[in-house]
């Protein structure tokens, strides 16, 4: 409880929070880095995901690549960048690891909730005159939505709490609050910075579930 | 001299590293295999009880599904970090967090495989006189058998993964190695632990395949018959 309590003292002191390696710097680095790294991840793989989808191939490749996603370290994939030349790059090499980690399951997700709109439905809309791009638009990307948005959440609220490793490796981000605390054996300052990243990651997915709620193709469809 | 050559230019691959630092890699290698199966051990044997209280009544699956969630939302570093105050620097620390980690998985697919076996199996065996114990252990787990090893082998490969974050406290296993090698941009002692690291995952889930095939060979007669044996999409977590 002392440490604990600690914490929220680090917390609630305003010096703290300014300066370079303050929390307020800290939170935007991490914001600016989880988010670039999600944009990019959702330009990738929704476009491959939906049109792999829409044909109904490629589904096992989609399957093992993130199988064989979950098999690479994080950790291991940004030290191997930060011995390379790419180390100078800035944010370059952790928003890189980032998207390696975010775009299996948005593959993954993203191709399932295509290849599980109903056949039959599709056939229907075939059979009303729809052309492929109007199925795409009308059927199955309304249909595929719910799995869609399930995937882009886990992703999202992985990669905001994988961007803390970026400070294993001298990064930017909240991991570096973490990081600091470590190295001075200042243990009110990790819990606290370990507190503030877990806070944000449940803060992106309640945000996420928001946004769900207000985009949902079903729920906007009025009864007429 | 061109073995020891490799060493001074720093290069990315550097067979006179292997070989002198044999010892060292293989320590890292075993520290991470035991980190990685005492951690899935321990979560095969928290989640199972879990998922049980789960089925048994909705207000249990709840909280049980809810909390295991939210877990796997805190960031690796900031689980070592929170569970330092408990456990000190110690291994006790990475296995701990590892555990809460793979129980998302776990409980989740066990819960999946129990609820999949079909109401006519169950019904039969309570008609041949099977208990709730002997239900469970002779007719329910087997037939939950093939979803409880794929979360089983979901959960070894991302805790392989997960362990490297470890080295934070110093038990990281190969992570250890990755860490220590940073500072001086030795390129081949990270690619080497990088690599092994990648490798100790694909091997351990080839033997979990290995295992669960083994264990189940009714589903292979039936995959010659109709082809319908075909694993279903996993799901991302």
């Amino acid at each position: 409880m002392g440490v604990l309590g600690e914490a929220w003292t680090w917390l609630t002191t305003g010096a703290n929070w300014s300066g370079e390696s303050g929390v307020a710097h800290r939170l935007g680095e991490h914001l600016y880095v989880s988010g670039v790294a999600l944009a990019l991840s959702c330009a990738i793989a929704l476009p491959v995901a939906l049109y792999l989808g829409h044909r109904g191939k490629g589904g096992a490749l989609a399957v093992n690549l993130a199988n064989v996603g979950r098999a690479i370290p994080v950790f291991a994939v940004l030290a191997l960048f930060m011995v390379s030349p790419l180390r100078n790059a800035g944010y370059i090499p952790t928003i890189i690891a980032l998207v390696l980690f975010a775009v299996p399951p948005l593959l993954t997700n993203a191709y399932v909730g295509m290849t599980e709109v109903d056949r039959s439905v599709a056939e229907a809309a075939r059979g009303m005159g729809m052309s492929g791009g109007q199925l795409f638009l009308r059927v199955e990307l309304p249909l595929a939505y719910p799995l869609i948005m399930t995937g882009l959440r886990s992703a999202a609220v992985q990669v905001v709490a994988t961007a803390t490793i970026a400070a294993m490796v001298g990064q930017g981000g909240l991991g570096r609050i973490i990081t600091a605390g470590f190295n001075t054996y200042d243990t009110p300052q990790v819990v606290a910075g370990a507190l503030l990243v877990a806070v944000l990651a449940l803060l992106v997915e309640a945000v996420l579930v928001g946004v769900d709620r207000l985009l949902s193709p079903l729920r906007r469809r009025r009864p007429a | 001299m061109a073995a020891q050559n490799c060493l001074v230019t720093n290069d990315w691959i550097c067979g006179e590293y292997l070989r002198s630092r044999s010892q060292e890699l293989t320590d890292a290698t075993v520290q991470h295999i035991w980190i990685t199966v005492v951690s899935v051990a321990i979560g095969v044997a928290v989640a199972f009880p879990l998922a049980l209280l789960a089925r048994r009544s909705r207000r249990f699956a709840g909280p049980v599904l809810g909390l295991t969630t939210v877990l796997y939302t805190v960031p690796s570093l900031a689980m070592f970090s929170l569970l330092l105050p408990v456990f000190g620097l110690s291994a006790a620390l990475v296995v701990t967090g590892l555990v809460l980690y793979s129980l998302t998985i776990l409980v989740r697919n066990i819960l999946a495989g129990l609820e999949a076996v079909p109401q006519e199996a169950k019904e039969a065996a309570h008609g041949m006189g099977y208990g709730p114990a002997r239900l469970l252990w002779e007719v329910e787990l087997p037939l939950a058998l093939p979803a409880l090893m794929a979360g089983i082998r979901i959960a070894t490969v991302s805790t392989v993964a997960l362990t490297t974050v470890g080295s934070i406290v110093g038990r990281g296993g190969l992570g250890n190695l990755i860490e220590d090698a940073l500072p001086s941009f030795f390129k081949a002692q990270v690619l080497a632990a990088s690599v092994l690291c990648v490798l100790l995952a694909v091997v351990a889930d080839l033997l979990l395949l290995g295992l669960q095939r083994l264990l189940t060979p009714w589903t292979r007669i039936r995959a010659t018959h109709g082809g319908a044996g075909a694993p279903g999409p996993v799901k991302a977590v």
